[in-house]
């Protein structure tokens, strides 16, 4: 099985499906002829083309809009935001025209928008964030969140070939850090959870790159303890049922989020432990996210409000004593 | 390329060398249907029977019948909420319609979404958003993929003065000139956005836009619902040639206030009395009585046709609330939009 970076395997992914079903068109801007911001399309113009590696006009809005139209007229657009934070400037064509559609008047939207997602390299305030609970409070929208090189690409087909919009929120920080055994073809992973650390005395619940910071805050075994590293990769939907198992096993929990604290994804998990996990906890949920404030540009701001792997191994220190 | 700015479109003598006598009797046929079942669900509004507010397309009936008489079966609309007559050229029936206005199940979207704002996709219509005009885009992206594909199909959209203000009308108008892509655009130029009149929402007429886009603009007179479906046949022509998009606009008058608690009365009313004498309707009956038509027959049958559908709508029945969280996501195959009914005689040679 070959060994991909995480940006190796998203670049896979969009390449089998481009060989495999004339459907497939990716749409973003600097895709095609520089390849994309990150690379993630580099080369592919020369293999597919410029209709089907498609340089649109800056236009966030634009992209997600008219992605909709070739949806529902039998196309499976797959559109790049440069910076997932430029998302907002596409938000009412997705919420608005894309989630509802098929609530409103039936008709299905086959649409994947990658999102660039994430700090911790100074990206600022306007290139770092993790807009994923925007949309999952958005009803009719898919929300994924991969942390491994093999969930990045079977994640990526499941969601192309999902008959709904799907954000893929595909962290920056994990392109080139991530890297692990892949299958090769197309392949698809089920939007559900994953144990990425079995464990029995606390569970840490994360999704996208707060899982290996997860798994190496728990690495020194937090004093013997037995620590289990669930990794959601879906947030909508939500596998509740894998979340509610590992608080059973487990009956102490940390939620870790990149994103801002407040309505974050880690507080629909908090809010559905308290609601349908409550008797099997031993002690107080506790999250790590970051303070409701805007990434900061210099690194020691920007690190004193990302959540580090300090941060997490204090928590579960601290509530594995509670 | 050429591009023309605000070129008065050819009506008259153009337009019914494209029309039979049966194509023309067609469009009063649309035009009296969407007045009639306007009226009707009015009336339904104030017995109390039509929820939340009511909007209709009174005097504008032209706009939309003459234009989607142009559109192949297998061309796809994104429809605005004053456009009636497009829905019934695509073959919804009244009876689905006034159900729709009720919220009842057999509505068009069975009672998911308001009055105005539905589409039938097995018909090839696409059902506006609230945000304006946020269906150029999608109408821009279907035009897209006939391009990529190599079909000769045309996406068609229509939006509202106000809606030229938002970014979208750019995103929209610049990316099917740069693409050259097969979509028609109908600014329906109505001469208000809810009270905003035209002097405060645009410096240069937006049909002029339509050159620095780098394509055709052309201005219509919106209440002749012959010259509409010219413009719009001609602008298919080009599109269907490879010749790129068309900014149609058709000025009319929105006779009524925006919505039904809406009294208009920032409106002049010399302004509406001037635009009374141009009513649609009429002007076509009249062309029609010269030609011999029995237009009182058309309209006695169209009566006939929105009194039974009202019958069967109301007694349709409403959804069951134990359905009101189900269809949020697909769960089976995505199929795309069907194909519509297109009477006009000049699709009867086979084109699909």
């Amino acid at each position: 099985m070959p060994t991909l970076t995480y940006l190796q395997a998203i670049s896979a992914a969009l390449r089998d499906e481009l060989r495999s079903d004339d459907r497939v068109l990716l749409m973003g801007e600097d895709i095609g002829v520089f390849g994309g911001a990150f690379k993630v399309t580099d080369g592919f113009i020369e293999e597919f083309g410029p209709d089907r590696v498609m340089d649109t006009p800056l236009a966030e809005s634009g992209i997600i809009g008219t992605a909709i139209g070739a949806a529902v007229v039998g196309m499976r657009p797959v559109c790049e935001m440069q910076f997932a934070d430029f998302i907002s400037c596409g938000f009412d064509q997705l919420v608005n025209v894309a989630g509802k559609m098929h609530y409103r008047q039936g008709l299905a939207v086959p649409l994947v928008v990658r999102l660039p997602s994430g700090g911790g390299f100074s990206g600022g305030p306007f290139h770092s964030q993790n807009p994923e609970a925007w949309f999952m409070h958005s009803p009719g929208i898919k929300v994924v969140a991969p942390s491994t090189a093999a969930d990045a690409k079977g994640l990526l087909h499941s969601a192309i070939h999902d008959p709904n919009p799907v954000c893929f929120m595909e962290h920056k920080h994990l392109y080139r850090r991530v890297r692990d055994e892949v299958p090769s073809g197309v392949f698809e992973t089920p939007f559900t959870a994953r144990v990425a650390r079995p464990g029995s005395d606390l569970v840490v619940i994360a999704y996208g790159a707060m899982v290996p910071v997860a798994l190496e805050a728990v690495s020194d075994g937090l004093d013997g303890a037995s620590v289990e590293v669930l990794d959601l990769r879906s947030l909508v939907p939500l596998d509740e049922e894998a979340i509610l198992d590992s608080v059973e096993r487990c009956s102490k929990v940390v939620i870790v989020d990149e994103a801002n604290q407040m309505c974050a994804a880690g507080a629909q998990v908090a809010a559905l432990i308290a609601e349908k996990g409550f008797e099997s906890l031993d002690g107080p949920v506790v999250r790590v996210a970051t303070p409701d404030v805007p990434i900061p540009f210099s690194p020691p701001l920007e690190q004193a409000v990302l959540p580090g792997v300090d941060r997490v191994r204090e928590a579960c220190r601290e509530l594995l004593a509670y | 390329m050429a591009t023309h700015t605000a070129e008065p479109a050819a009506a008259g003598a153009a337009a019914v060398e494209h029309l039979t006598l049966e194509d023309r009797v067609w469009l009063l046929r649309a035009m009296l249907l969407m007045r009639g079942l306007e009226e009707r669900a009015m009336t339904l509004y104030r017995q109390g029977k039509v929820p939340g507010s009511f909007y209709d397309g009174y005097g504008q009936e032209a706009v939309s019948a003459g234009a989607a008489f142009a559109m192949g079966p297998r061309d796809r609309l994104c429809i605005l909420h004053r456009d009636l007559a497009a829905h019934l050229i695509r073959g919804v029936t009244p009876t689905r319609i006034l159900a729709q206005y009720m919220g009842r199940a057999m509505g068009i979207t069975g009672g998911r979404d308001g009055n105005v704002h539905f589409g039938d996709r097995r018909l090839g219509c696409v059902g506006m958003v609230s945000m304006l005009p946020d269906m150029t885009l999608v109408a821009t992206g279907m035009a897209m993929a006939f391009k990529l594909r190599g079909e000769q199909r045309c996406a068609m959209t229509w939006f509202g003065d106000g809606s030229t203000s938002r970014g979208d009308f750019h995103e929209a108008m610049n990316w099917a000139g740069v693409q050259k892509l097969p979509v028609v655009f109908i600014l329906e130029n109505n001469q208000y956005a809810y009270s905003t009149p035209l002097d405060k929402q645009f410096a240069v007429d937006p049909v002029e836009r339509a050159a620095a886009y780098g394509f055709v603009g052309v201005t219509v007179d919106g209440n002749d619902v012959e010259a509409m479906f010219e413009a719009a046949r001609a602008a298919r022509e080009r599109a269907l040639a490879g010749d790129g998009p068309t900014l149609i606009e058709a000025v009319t008058m929105r006779m009524h206030g925006h919505a039904a608690h809406d009294d208009m009365k920032y409106v002049p009313k010399e302004q509406v009395e001037e635009w009374r004498k141009r009513d649609p309707i009429e002007r076509q009956e009249k062309r029609l009585r010269d030609l011999g038509e029995d237009v009182d027959g058309l309209r006695a049958s169209v009566k006939a046709e929105i009194d039974a559908a009202a019958e069967e709508a109301l007694a349709a029945p409403m959804p069951d609330p134990s359905t009101a969280i189900d269809g949020v996501f697909c769960a089976g195959e995505a199929e795309p939009l069907g194909d519509g009914q297109a009477p006009w005689s000049g699709f009867f040679g086979g084109e699909a």
